[in-house]
């Protein structure tokens, strides 16, 4: 056994890979080596772990049904009858409603991360890449949507599309591209008129290719550390919305929902409040930890070398 | 018939007040075969005008014809796939995420072969690299190595002619030395017509047959190799940099 | 010229570095003196030259560590010296010229000012003294109008002309030993030997000692009085220039012979065989 993983473990930091697929693992094990040396971000990707498979099983998880009220069992502390967590204004179980609301913010989190930096990298590069008026403009576009304080623009659009989850998703995406683009247009500047993509050039390659296949490999690993670090941000601003009515609607389990009923409460029964605060809390800080941790392996300055 | 026939070439940055010349009114011819090298001090256009010819210089006038193809705005496939470039940093000419095998094939894909898998071995036996190679990635070697997989990239649509941009200045001398013997031994194989820039005298008087010296964005003087060892130059410049070169190696 | 007690002792100067897969070695126990004279240390890149120069300093960052039985600048320990007195060494006893003046000179600041400034971390003069000083050493290098290039910014100044006036900011407080790495590389060939020549000279009327690191076997060979030859972080040979021709290590021969030569051309040039057992062979001493 151990002799087997001796040589696997050999095979993927072998310096001579033989085969392609060789190749292509041995790069991301050696990425992954690099990343679990950092204590702090494998602590980040844990929680995000913990909380990604307790999404998952909430239904075997849960103690409750989180929607169930109980009007007999309202404001319960933690620990009293089986409530983990203390029970809500209207009874309901805050332990089953943290596993539930998990879902959303994971759900959210997903949807905003595949849209925001696909606008901004396709953005980003078509303007670095073309130059001229077309970066212009895009670069000017770009500047508007930054002008807004995010959390006003999300604002605007969802009191415009309506409330709802989706469309806190789409209004979070909306303002979220920007900095991307600013990021993506930058680093191909610095690319565009670098000597391998001259080479490819010279090969007779289109723009369509040397972009998407020559630049966009490049753009990403700093796109995805800089998604990793925004996407507390982009749970906080959901939370937001939350929390002022915007987002989830009631009886959904959202945490920002969640903080925002409980704030009546917050000064006689602070659990109410308190345990989906912790809840954002510490799914915010697990995506900064991991986002600084992606950053040692992926960014291409310390690869090179 | 001449492999490239250059006339009056200018190229120029910027527009207006802001214009600088890059490279004024130079002509000259390489014979199909010959080993051509352009030497002068750094910012004398020299490496412009390969860009020129390449079309990565934005600003350029003058003729310009290739195998019997003139040049206009837009170069043909047909171009690219005779005449190739290797550029002067390995380091800065591959691509960081993408191993030799991914940047040979995609190559070859471009130029439409077939037999790919083949192709690349035999290429990268050319070279001198083997199969151990084909599948590392950039920062897995060395400076001359790099080189080497820059070369063999530049041969893979077999080229009939290589532009060859300092392309040994980052080496230190023990892999310029097989660098330079490689990039003979290509030529004689495979019958290839080479312009070469370079700084360093001795690189260039080792490789080519004429040499063109420039200064300040003009040729100054084209001169046979017999005649510069014999440092017969009859521009004052040009003996300036022989004797200066001489000077630095003896 | 010679004196009798060194400047600089060396004695077994190891740097590594540790990575993921183990430790790199980059200097693996050599040992040299440098009295007043020209010392040259030749080798291709990661020979472990430049790490040498920058050792002597102390300016290797982590996860770098300089380890040595002896390193001593006029008997003072360099390597147990607290950091600010070696602030003090740095620049004023011990100098050194980087290989490209464009990254080595600060931006913002006029030659002048940088070079005021430099000389009076060392020394207490008055500005005006100082700003004497640093004209009559712009002189000194061979600038021909000390007084307008003093204001000058440095990216108005030619490469070789940054790389003069680096020398004479370097040169300014007096030190005993420079340290030039690759002092001309960055630059054209035609003015790579006026500035190796005023570098040169001013080491000679100080009574200085110099250390040069360079790749080029000729250059090296031209300029100094003792050359040193690295390979993987050892000494291979110790030579004095003078008898270069005479030089009997393999690898010093493949370095001689690999340089295409204008003068005598050959159809190939000499490919260095790299044998396995120089990395092993011990470091040969320089110490005199």
């Amino acid at each position: 056994m151990t002799t087997n993983t001796h040589g696997l473990r050999d095979w993927l930091l072998s310096d001579e890979p033989t085969s392609r697929r060789q190749a292509s693992l041995s790069a991301w094990y050696k990425g992954w080596l690099t990343f679990r040396s950092n204590t702090l971000a494998m602590l980040g990707l844990g929680v995000l772990v913990v909380l990604i498979l307790a999404a998952i099983f909430a239904p075997l998880l849960a103690s409750h049904d989180p929607f169930a009220q109980d009007l007999g069992a309202r404001l319960l502390a933690p620990g009293v009858d089986g409530h983990l967590f203390g029970t809500d204004s209207l009874g309901r179980d805050i332990y089953s409603r943290i596993l539930y609301g998990a879902r959303i913010s994971i759900y959210i989190v997903l949807l905003v991360a595949m849209v925001a930096p696909l606008v901004g990298l396709i953005v980003g590069t078509v303007a670095g890449y073309a130059g001229g008026w077309v970066d212009v403009l895009l670069m000017r576009i770009t500047d508007i949507f930054l002008a807004f304080p995010r959390l006003i623009l999300a604002l605007a659009f969802v009191a415009a599309l309506g409330a709802g989850i989706e469309n806190a998703v789409l209004a979070i995406s909306l303002t979220a591209w920007p900095p991307y683009a600013r990021i993506a247009r930058a680093e191909t500047l610095t690319m565009r008129n670098s000597d391998f993509i001259h080479a490819i050039r010279l090969q007779g390659a289109g723009h369509t290719r040397i972009v998407t296949r020559h630049i966009w490999p490049l753009c990403i690993s700093s796109l995805v550390i800089r998604v990793t670090l925004d996407m507390a941000g982009i749970i906080l601003t959901a939370a937001g919305l939350g929390f002022l009515g915007l987002g989830a609607q009631p009886p959904s389990p959202e945490w920002g929902a969640m903080i925002s009923e409980g704030r009546k409460y917050i000064l006689d029964y602070w659990w109410v409040a308190t345990i989906p605060g912790l809840a954002i809390f510490a799914i915010s800080l697990a995506f900064n930890l991991l986002g600084d941790g992606l950053r040692d392996v992926l960014d291409p300055k310390e690869g090179t070398s | 018939m001449s492999a490239i026939t250059i006339r009056n070439l200018n190229v120029w940055f910027g527009a207006g007040a802001e214009r600088s010349d890059a490279v004024k009114d130079v002509s000259f011819d390489v014979a199909e075969g010959e080993s051509f090298g352009l030497v002068g001090e750094s910012g004398s256009g020299k490496s412009t005008i390969l860009r020129a010819i390449e079309g990565i210089a934005p600003n350029w006038s003058g003729h310009v014809s290739i195998a019997g193809e003139v040049l206009g705005k837009r170069r043909s496939r047909q171009f690219y796939r005779n005449v190739q470039m290797v550029f002067q940093d390995p380091y800065a000419s591959l691509h960081p995420r993408q191993t030799v095998d991914r940047v040979l094939s995609e190559v070859m894909g471009l130029h439409g072969f077939t037999d790919i898998d083949s192709r690349i071995g035999r290429l990268l036996d050319d070279v001198g690299l083997g199969s151990g190679f084909r599948f590392r990635y950039p920062h897995q070697l060395s400076g001359g190595q790099r080189q080497r997989v820059a070369i063999a990239r530049a041969l893979a649509p077999e080229p009939r002619i290589l532009l060859l941009d300092e392309p040994t200045s980052a080496l230190d001398v023990s892999v310029q030395a097989e660098i330079l013997n490689l990039l003979a031994d290509l030529r004689a194989e495979h019958n290839l017509t080479y312009v070469m820039v370079s700084h360093d005298l001795g690189v260039v008087g080792h490789l080519c047959e004429r040499i063109a010296v420039m200064k300040s964005a003009e040729i100054v003087e084209v001169l046979g190799v017999g005649e510069m060892r014999k440092l017969e130059a009859n521009d004052p410049y040009t003996r300036h940099l022989l004797e200066s070169s001489i000077h630095s190696v003896r | 010229m010679n004196d009798d007690k060194p400047l600089l002792d060396i004695e077994n100067l190891q740097v590594r570095f540790a990575t993921r897969t183990g430790t790199f070695e980059a200097v693996r126990g050599i040992s040299f003196t440098l009295g007043r004279e020209r010392l040259g240390i030749v080798g291709e890149s990661g020979s472990g030259k430049s790490m040498t120069g920058r050792a002597i300093l102390r300016l290797i960052r982590s996860p770098g560590t300089i380890e040595a039985d002896r390193m001593a600048l006029h008997g003072e320990d360099l390597l147990s010296v607290p950091e600010k007195r070696m602030r003090q060494l740095r620049g004023g006893k011990i100098s050194m010229i980087m290989q490209d003046p464009k990254f080595s000179l600060n931006p913002v600041m006029s030659v002048g000012q940088q070079m005021v400034e430099a000389l009076r971390t060392h020394e207490s003069v008055s500005k005006a003294e100082a700003r004497a000083r640093a004209i009559a050493m712009l002189e000194e290098v061979s600038i021909r109008d000390p007084e307008r290039v003093y204001d000058l910014f440095p990216h108005e100044v030619s490469g070789g002309m940054g790389q003069r006036i680096m020398i004479a900011m370097m040169l300014l407080p007096n030190p005993e030993v420079l340290i030039a790495d690759e002092p001309t590389s960055a630059l054209d060939v035609s003015v790579q030997l006026q500035v190796l020549d005023i570098m040169d000279r001013l080491v000679r009327e100080r009574g200085m000692g110099l250390i040069f690191i360079s790749h080029d076997l000729n250059l090296v060979a031209k300029f100094c009085d003792r050359i040193v030859i690295m390979y993987a972080g050892r000494i291979v040979e110790v030579c004095k220039a003078s008898e270069l021709r005479n030089a009997s290590h393999p690898y010093t021969l493949g370095l001689l012979n690999s340089v295409p030569d204008l003068e005598h051309p050959r159809e190939r040039l000499e490919v260095l065989q790299r044998d396995p057992a120089w990395r092993e062979a011990p470091s040969v001493s320089a110490r005199t």
